[in-house]
């Protein structure tokens, strides 16, 4: 029996990682997404899991990722500043190739910004924040449905591709309350483990390891450094570096049909909206107020690896309209993908785009 | 077994300069971990960035080698997701106390169940040399050519004043003190602290008027203070020389713990 709620997004969110059985969190508290942090201090200790506050958000990125590897479906949730600090350990994921899941219910910045009010500025920061060359996952939600039921796929993505996957919410969607109807239970696909006899870093056809959980006799060394398929650092040899790295890319980056997760609305329009997060709901009520098939839509909720392909399905589209909170952040990674013109449509400050804004921007034309 | 049997054989020889003091470390340490008796699955070593942090790397455990400064709380993680697992981190003064400083007055205060050697060595190794916030006064490194301005930190009564359980210091000359005094961190429920002050030949002794790598061992033993002799000049209200430090057992007690199994 399903029920139905009326919840927060960031109450969705926590739910939908209990559901996804998560059972370590480790956190810093920030403005806009403390809630999340809330509700699993109060909730994980209860069902034999562990909430720890930890002195700063880099010492929370690289908890989760301890906990990680001793078998635990772990995250953390922040915002833009605290997002900021876990660069340098959301890079050591990519490169320890270690499961986990990091929420940004985004807020206005640079720097402290705008605390309290709804932003997307992190979109490239989350797929190219931390140095060097690496590739993850970043689902982004509209409604608090969505919140629960893309944070629940966010840990079966980050155990089946062995990355950091991100939940870039906003705190629009963080904070509005609206109906959901939560599921029995949730899909929970479980992590691979290392089969005996493998090296630990030594990869299949779909370039993703068998996982070496700590104290399961695998003794297995985990380094930051370049290694090799035993995990041992290998720092100088060239040829070695340029595979690792060009497989921790392409293990994401080939599979990025299997991880599409989009909806496209009037396919033959010659004027079609793309969007993700919160500005999909402005969106939606354009399409809602504007019957018929002249406006194609393409709502996008996997937004990293970029499904380029779904960009295809809009056949006679003449022109791309990309409303976002920031100044055209994924708008240029669309252009990247098509030869017609493409039209970002920023807002910055915390609102969200009035209908009737989106609506002003069709009638001017091309 | 002995501590030879917890080496990753395949991986030797290590990348230690002749005449590095942290192989001697890394063997007090094994020895106190083979004394206790625990299996190999069920021991994690896990470090930072530097010299010293290369050790779990050499270890026939699962080990863990992450970020600059950010083992301890890396090493939080893991306990606090699986206490049956012996969490043992090694760290150096540049890694624990400079970019680290805050994990560790924090991994004190929580007083976590680890156990933590830091092999001080008073410069940044790896790097090539620079100061550490624990080269003493008017030494020299490539930042500090003209002597170390910055007074230092006393690491200990940095873990003393922040709450861990147990804390000791020794040197690399003082092989069976530092091995009992492993091995009392590793019995000790809660945060286990030891210090193990140790020579850096290419880094800071051939800058520091140490030619040869004994006179830097024959330095640290002749500057030991021990925690008796300190506490009776103390009594006797005597100045303690601004050079020595002290050496010994500095802290034992029994303040709520995080991490311990029930």
């Amino acid at each position: 029996m399903t029920r139905t709620e009326f919840w927060q997004g960031n109450t969705a969110c926590a739910e939908g990682a209990l559901a996804a059985g998560c059972t370590f969190f480790g956190g810093y508290p920030i403005t806009p997404s403390t809630e999340i942090a809330e509700h699993m201090a109060a909730k994980l200790p209860k069902k034999g899991g562990v909430f720890i506050q930890m002195e700063d958000e880099i010492a929370s990125m690289a908890s989760i990722i301890g906990a990680s590897w001793t078998g635990a479906r772990s995250m953390t949730a922040t915002s833009g500043p605290g997002f900021s600090l876990m660069m340098e350990n959301i890079g050591f994921a990519a490169m320890t190739e270690t499961p986990c899941v990091v929420v940004n219910v985004q807020r206005g910045g640079p720097s402290t910004g705008q605390p309290t009010m709804g932003a997307q500025g992190d979109m490239m920061q989350c797929r190219f924040g931390s140095h060097g060359d690496y590739s993850v996952i970043a689902l982004c939600p509209s409604s608090v449905q969505e919140m629960y039921e893309l944070t629940a796929k966010a840990f079966n993505l980050a155990d089946r591709y062995r990355v950091p996957v991100f939940l870039m919410a906003d705190e629009i969607v963080g904070h509005m309350r609206e109906k959901i109807i939560i599921p029995d239970s949730v899909e929970k696909i479980p992590r691979k483990e290392l089969e005996k006899g493998v090296l630990p870093f030594k990869a299949g056809d779909d370039l993703i390891p068998g996982f070496a959980t700590f104290g399961k006799g695998h003794h297995v060394h985990v380094t930051g450094l370049t290694h090799d398929e035993r995990g041992y650092p290998c720092a100088t040899n060239v040829n070695l570096h340029h595979n690792l790295v060009k497989r921790l890319v392409d293990k994401v980056e080939n599979a990025r049909h299997d991880l599409a997760d989009f909806s496209v609305i009037n396919p033959d329009a010659e004027e079609v909206f793309i969007a993700y997060g919160a500005p999909v709901r402005a969106v939606q009520q354009v399409l809602h107020d504007r019957p018929g098939q002249d406006i194609g839509f393409l709502q996008i909720r996997t937004v990293w690896p970029f499904p380029d392909f779904a960009l295809a399905r809009f056949k006679n589209a003449r022109r791309f309209l990309v409303p976002e909170l920031n100044f055209g952040q994924i708008a240029r990674e669309i252009e990247r993908h098509v030869n017609v013109p493409v039209l970002s449509i920023p807002k910055l400050g915390g609102d969200l785009h009035l209908p009737r804004e989106l609506t002003a921007v069709l009638e001017r034309g091309l | 077994m002995t501590f030879e049997d917890w080496f990753r054989k395949d991986r030797l020889p290590h990348i230690f300069c002749a005449g590095c003091g942290n192989g001697t470390i890394i063997n007090c340490t094994l020895a106190a971990v083979d004394q206790m008796g625990w299996k190999k699955e069920e021991t994690v070593f896990v470090s930072g960035i530097g010299c010293s942090s290369r050790a779990p790397g050499y270890i026939m455990t699962d080990s863990l080698h992450t970020t600059h400064g950010r083992a301890l709380a890396f090493a939080t993680g893991v306990k606090m997701a699986n206490k049956n697992l012996h969490v043992v981190v090694f760290t150096g003064d540049g890694d624990l106390a400079a970019i680290g400083g805050n994990h560790f007055i924090h991994a004190c205060r929580r007083n976590i169940d680890l156990t933590v050697v830091c092999m001080n060595n008073q410069i940044y190794g790896m790097t090539g040399g620079q100061g550490s916030p624990t080269t003493p006064l008017k030494c020299l490194s490539t930042t500090t050519p003209y002597g170390c301005a910055e007074p230092p930190f006393d690491l200990c009564e940095l873990a003393i004043a922040a709450g861990a359980n147990y804390v000791s210091r020794w040197t690399s000359y003082h092989v069976k003190e530092l091995e009992k005094a492993v091995l009392a961190g590793l019995q000790t429920p809660g945060f286990s602290f030891i210090e193990a002050m140790t020579q850096c030949p290419t880094a800071f002794g051939r800058r520091n008027k140490f030619r040869q790598v004994i006179d830097h061992v024959e330095y640290l033993k002749a500057h030991s203070l021990l925690k008796a002799k300190r506490d009776r000049l103390f009594e006797e209200g005597k100045e303690i020389p601004p050079d020595m430090f002290v050496v010994g057992e500095l802290m034992r007690r029994n303040r709520p713990a995080m991490g311990v199994l029930p």
